[in-house]
């Protein structure tokens, strides 16, 4: 019972709509505005890093000049003004950078305390190892120690820089090049920040791994880059959170995630994405615009993304796995929520190369309000992945008659002995079921919160225990007002 | 407890309640009759407040207080609860979990605290070994699959445990077997109580063999036609309801 709607209670428990709506005051460093050339080497500069990077920054930041904005998502929103963002923003401390807990600002720790994640309980509480990044830098990983007796490596990105650069060179941007498309090419050049895990052969690694980015500044962009890579045999569970303060100006949020599985190994990755979605005329609010991809580069590896996406004025987000091992097995578990003036167009790719490969896509949208929503998906099967299968199920639920959901399945299947299913239903959230909840005395909010859990019960299953029971809180939040 | 006068309802602007007057003492348990298509879930759908269901004409008076005023989870909290003719399936939605929700929201209208999980569960436990509600279809999704009958139950089931001071019965009857009408009816008997009463609508004087009603009313074409003791249950079956609809048209 994992994704059990616990969870009533805690949605009356908060009040307002949006509770990570606040604003961090402390001493900041920031680059100066705008993009250019030396900024990135300011970045390259800022983070000490080798001279292949800076040139890797620096191509991919040429190449970006002369990229169109990807034009074909169902979303709309103005030219966005480069030139009108920071690209770097640190917590200023003493030191460069914090070493320990101790030496973080106690801002930044009351910060994360808001956000339901105490840094020092959680290196007591049921393993879970953050590493938190804070507008563009790593704040602090727990449970270092602990990982590195077992080979794991878990930290900031620009510490494996530093320390492990032979893992970093070897297979950054090797699967999302840098010129993959307008944004991932944005964050290559000028990402600041992000996780970097690696999972030696044959080890299962023994706790929850998860980052928890937070936009803070005004007028920052995030540009943080993941990079996992699970070696032969070795197993890992990572969970992102997402949220920012509440701005009327809109934030640009580029990620790129890459996930790399060898041979039998497993990831598994979840995000709960609850960035401040504006208001409810659309003013303010984060473009999420992520570009996520993981390789299944092994023989009977297996790549699971789930995400909850709730927040954003906009996203724009296709976790993908390209199955390349033979048998591998790519998953895709989707609860995407539009309210007010939100946008969303979101999906996943299934690129199936090698032979007996498998995916599986389970999309659940709720959209509501004057939202739009579309689910597009791709699932390509190559001449050479024999007796590959993929099963897509994909359900819409309406909220209300001025929203909208569209669903764009794009199926290329080059081998005639793969079976690709695809199934997929829009409906509109039931008055008789809100009626039943009603007679047994659970107010229209909670009813409908209730609901729409159970529609994405499928979903929500497959995040881990402990955030779970937040993810069926958001679906209640991000509902607010929805009905009635 | 209820006091129902002159009350005209529509439904997608149809007129289907046509000046109906009832009255229910506490402690009283009264039965409805009527053939199909007379109003008889339209009125338990108006007594709970379902959207849709417009009254345009009379009153309506709950325990003293305005019932037409209520949102249809204030006359749950208060105490009116409708055992639907239709049980309604919610895919995804443990039957437990909403069993808890349901309880904890009346809690709160009670002003009494909400049960934790554990403390629920116990309370749960007790209940369905007394309904002989089997294990399975509290861990399903609400009324996914479940069979007529174990729909019906599970309504019991609810009635139950939300402990109402008016409860409508909408055919809860129809598709039980003889045994499970049996531990319905014992179910309803449990509750008999000084200050509960209980509106039973059926077809069949079968149940109110089970459960005896003080009072017997026959709906058609939207009011009262004929109201008696249990007898008339008895002579209805026996006439069928052509004379009454006949006068009333
Ligand atoms: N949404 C609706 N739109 C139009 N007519 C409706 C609607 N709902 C109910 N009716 C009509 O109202 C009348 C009364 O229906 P109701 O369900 O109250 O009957 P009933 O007495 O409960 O019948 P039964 O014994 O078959 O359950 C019927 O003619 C029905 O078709
Ligand atoms: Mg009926």
């Amino acid at each position: 019972m994992a994704a059990n709607v616990e969870t009533l209670e805690q949605v009356q428990a908060v009040t307002e709509k949006y509770k990570y709506g606040f604003v961090t005051d402390i001493e900041t460093e920031t680059a100066p505005k705008g993009l250019s050339e030396d900024i990135v080497r300011f970045i390259s500069h800022k983070k000490n890093e080798p001279e292949w990077l800076l040139a890797w920054r620096l191509k991919a930041y040429r190449h970006w000049l002369t990229m169109p904005e990807p034009q074909w998502a169902h979303v709309d929103f103005p030219p966005l003004d480069y030139q009108d963002s920071y690209y770097y923003s640190a917590p200023k401390s003493k030191t460069d950078g914090p070493k320990s807990l101790e030496e973080v600002d106690p801002e930044l720790l009351k910060t994360y305390e808001k956000l339901g994640i105490p840094l020092k309980e959680q290196e007591m509480l049921a393993g879970v190892a953050v590493d938190a990044v804070f507008d563009s830098v790593s704040v602090a990983t727990t449970f270092k120690g602990k990982l590195e007796e077992q080979g794991i490596i878990f930290c900031p990105i620009s510490e494996a820089v530093q320390n492990h650069p032979e893992l970093v060179r070897q297979y950054l941007g090797s699967v999302v090049p840098a010129a993959d498309n307008k944004h991932a090419c944005l964050n290559s050049a000028v990402f600041t920040d992000g996780s970097f895990v690696y999972i030696p052969k044959g080890v299962r690694c023994p706790m929850e791994l998860s980052t928890y980015f937070r936009i803070n500044a005004a007028n920052t962009g995030q540009f943080e880059r993941t990079l996992i890579i699970a070696d032969a045999g070795s197993y890992v569970s990572y969970l992102e959170g997402c949220t920012a303060p509440m701005r009327d100006e809109h934030q640009l949020h580029a990620a790129v995630v890459e996930l790399v599985a060898l041979d039998d190994a497993e990831i598994k990755y979840s995000t709960v994405q609850n960035w401040y979605p504006g208001d409810e005329n659309g003013v303010g609010g984060i473009y999420n615009f992520v570009t996520k991809r993981g390789a299944c580069r092994g023989h009977n590896s297996k790549i699971s993304w789930t995400q909850v996406e709730t927040g954003s004025a906009i996203t724009w987000k296709y976790p993908s796995c390209i199955l390349q091992g033979d048998n591998s097995v790519g998953e895709f578990y989707s609860v995407a929520i539009t309210n007010n003036m939100q946008q969303a167009d979101t999906g996943t790719k299934m690129i199936h190369l090698g032979k007996n490969t498998r995916s599986r896509i389970v999309s659940k949208g709720i959209s509501a309000g004057r939202s739009q929503q579309t689910y597009r998906g791709l699932v390509k099967i190559s001449p050479k992945a024999q007796g590959a299968r993929n099963h897509t199920q994909c359900d819409s639920l309406l909220i209300g008659d001025l929203c909208g959901a569209h669903t764009v399945p794009y199926i290329e299947c080059r081998n005639r002995g793969a079976v690709v299913e695809h199934e997929a239903t829009t409906s509109k959230i039931s008055e008789d079921q809100l009626f039943y909840c009603r007679q047994r005395g659970i107010s229209q909010e909670d009813a409908v919160a209730l609901v729409v859990n159970g529609f994405c019960r499928e979903v929500l299953q497959q995040l881990p225990m402990e955030f779970a029971v937040e993810a069926q809180k958001l679906v209640g939040i991000s509902l607010e007002g929805s009905v009635g | 407890m209820l006091e129902i006068k002159n009350l005209h309802a529509t439904v997608g602007g149809k007129g289907i309640l046509n000046g109906l007057d009832l009255t229910i003492g506490a402690g009283e348990v009264h039965a409805i009759m009527g053939p199909n298509g007379s109003g008889k879930s339209t009125l338990s759908y108006v007594l709970s407040g379902r959207e849709g269901y417009e009254v345009t004409e009379g009153e309506v008076a709950y325990q003293g207080r305005n019932l037409l005023e209520m949102e249809p989870e204030e006359r749950a909290g208060a105490g009116v609860f409708l055992a639907f003719q239709y049980p309604v399936e919610i895919p995804g939605v443990p039957n437990t979990t909403f069993l808890r929700e349901a309880v904890n929201a009346v809690r709160k209208y009670k002003g009494a605290p909400t049960l934790d999980p554990m403390a629920f569960l116990k309370v749960l436990r007790a209940k369905i070994k007394e309904l002989q509600v089997p294990d399975d279809l509290l861990k399903r999704a609400v009324n996914v699959g479940f069979s007529g009958g174990e729909k019906k139950r599970n309504e019991i089931l609810q009635m139950a445990l939300l402990d109402p001071s008016l409860a409508i019965l909408d055919e809860t009857d129809s598709g039980l077997d003889i045994d499970a009408l049996k531990t319905v009816a014992d179910g309803v008997n449990a509750m008999r109580a000084p200050d509960r009463s209980v509106l039973v609508i059926t077809h069949y004087q079968r149940l109110l063999d089970y459960i005896v009603p003080d009072r017997v009313h026959v709906l058609a074409h939207g009011r009262i036609v004929r109201s008696g003791g249990k007898e008339l249950a008895l002579e209805l079956e026996k006439t069928g309801y052509a004379g009454f609809t006949g006068e009333a048209a």
